[in-house]
């Protein structure tokens, strides 16, 4: 369980350890919520951490529908928040 | 129509205690054993862990150990979660995120999830179910947050308050677990289980944390995350006593009502079901484990949560009755005897468990028109109630057809019993099983892509 790992949230690093998901990465540098819903808009981020739920999904490497609970994360990822369908660059 | 080869006898999907101990127990029969799993390691969410961990904060790590050792001669899958198994002529093909394979008989030990209730608030970020916060803790080392509110009702409470210790700030059971003390036999018997309850609640003593029972988390409140709850004493079919709301600052909130069994795989291979103890759906397993279906094999979770040590057991009946049908190799009657002692006296406690831990009806009043019931497409609880009282639907999947509860990207696991729940309440009526299979039949297991479907 040594070893650290540098990824980015919303442009900014983020120090994890190794082996660590990235929304446990991500809660325990104070983060909530990374998703906002289809329909409100909503925020959300872990609900179940188990990977039932997908409330948690991500961006990670401009990959979208990422579970956040399940990724683990690695050096270099760039993570960002996923609006809504996570489609945002399939739109029009 | 000649028949190849099996890629291998037995598939056993799910790598935790009940899939571990199928999957050592056949392979030392002399079966070839397939071991497959979502997660990137064994030892399921009972024994969630990161690589290095050296079981500090683990219940019974050493059976994990020893079930590991034993996996030398099974071939390990990690990574593969299983999203569909299809029956052949020749057994089962198994189709995983990465590829498919055959078997001829399978072992389903797919474990099961936290059981929701939905609350006002209950979508704020910060609010976890209570294995996710123990999976947050125990699997990646991380606390929920600085004061936590564990609520619910089942005694998984107590292991995920203890773990958090000074973190938690009020622990809220809705039931009265002093109930249990109608089954003193099964209690009596198990003697190990309430001494881990005991360990628990000592740490709970420890940390002053208040540990109440008949009371609830009614409602979280914040903006973009939970800032605070609502708890209230509750009467006996759990409505809200008037004048007990009290409201506590809190930065997190684990929930959790009892587990769900994940039955995807048994439904899809048409394994009978029935109401197991605790209101829920399970899967029907014989004394053998088999499922009703042939050549497939049940345990842990799925025929009844009954905890980890009641998985192992059946995963260890299992495995070896399977090896029994595929290779002839007969079990030790011995050993089978004494197996299914252990079987059912764990399953007698669980039974008073669920017995002193049952979900009341008076939770509706908690939800008003406008609560969330399924988070995923956002449907509220006013309208699964418009579907039955304006469109006429009369069970829950077809309210899921109307409104959409269960549509969503989650597949109604989260929703699918407090769905059925208001639409039974509706008719004056609890969940039954055909209600309960409505909202759990799922052709697709798993998450798949495109890609995946085409391939297979």
């Amino acid at each position: 369980m040594s070893g650290r790992v540098k990824f980015s949230f919303r442009g900014k690093d983020i120090v994890a350890e190794a082996g660590q998901s990235v929304g446990a990465a991500l809660i325990a540098a104070g983060h909530r919520s990374w998703r906002t819903t289809r329909h409100e808009g909503a925020p959300r981020g872990i609900f179940c951490g188990i990977g039932v739920c997908f409330d948690c999904l991500v961006v990670v490497n401009g990959e979208p529908g990422r579970r956040a609970c399940l990724t683990e994360v690695r050096p270099g990822d760039v993570v960002e928040p996923q609006e809504g369908a996570g489609h945002g660059d399939l739109a029009c | 129509m000649a028949i190849s080869p099996a890629d291998c006898d037995l598939a056993v999907l799910g790598a935790g205690p009940a899939g571990l101990a199928a999957a050592v127990a056949a392979a030392n029969a002399g079966v070839r054993v397939s071991l497959v799993d979502a997660g990137p390691r064994v030892g399921g969410q009972f024994w969630r862990h990161r690589d290095g961990d050296g079981g500090a904060g683990h219940h019974d790590w050493r059976t994990l150990v020893r079930l590991r050792s034993g996996l030398s001669r099974v071939d390990l899958r990690t990574d593969h979660p299983v999203w569909h198994v299809e029956r052949t002529d020749a057994g089962f093909t198994v189709h995983t995120g990465r590829g498919a394979f055959t078997c001829r008989a399978v072992v389903v030990a797919t474990g099961a999830y936290d059981r929701q209730l939905p609350f006002p608030g209950w979508t704020l970020p910060g609010v976890y179910t209570a294995g996710g916060a123990q999976a947050l803790l125990k699997g990646q080392g991380v606390r929920a947050g600085k004061r936590v509110v564990v609520g619910g009702t089942g005694p998984f409470l107590l292991p995920v308050a203890a773990g958090l210790g000074a973190a938690v700030v009020a622990v809220a059971e809705a039931g009265s677990p002093a109930g249990f003390t109608r089954s003193p036999l099964a209690v009596a018997a198990n003697a190990g289980k309430l001494a881990e309850g005991a360990g628990y609640l000592k740490t709970l003593l420890r940390h002053r944390i208040p540990y109440r029972t008949r009371t609830a988390v009614i409602a979280a409140h914040g903006t973009d995350r939970v800032e605070g709850v609502t708890l209230a004493s509750l009467d006996r079919e759990w409505r809200v006593v008037p004048g007990s709301s009290r409201e506590l600052e809190c930065d997190a909130v684990a929930v959790g009502y009892g587990f769900t069994p994940q039955l995807e795989i048994p439904l899809q291979l048409g394994c009978a079901t029935t109401l197991g103890a605790d209101g829920g759906l399970v899967a029907v397993a014989d004394d053998q484990q088999r499922a009703s279906a042939p050549g497939v094999y049940l345990a842990g979770e799925v025929c009844g949560v009954g905890g980890a040590a009641l998985s192992v057991v059946e995963g260890e009946l299992a495995g070896r009755h399977a090896a029994l049908t595929l290779v002839g190799a007969v079990p030790n009657s011995v050993v089978v005897a004494r197996l299914l002692r252990r079987r059912k006296s764990l399953r007698a406690f669980a039974s008073a468990m669920h017995a002193a831990h049952p979900v009341r009806p008076g939770w509706r009043t908690w939800v008003d028109d406008t609560t969330q019931v399924c988070r995923c497409e956002e449907v509220s609880a006013g309208t699964v109630r418009a579907a039955v009282r304006e469109l006429g639907a009369t069970d829950a999947r077809t309210v899921k057809l109307l409104a959409r509860p269960g549509m969503g990207l989650c597949q109604g696991r989260v929703c699918g019993y407090a769905t059925a729940c208001l639409v039974g309440a509706e008719y004056g009526r609890e969940p039954t099983a055909s209600d309960l299979a409505g909202v759990a039949s799922r052709p697709i297991a798993q998450p798949v892509t495109l890609g995946d479907l085409a391939r297979d």
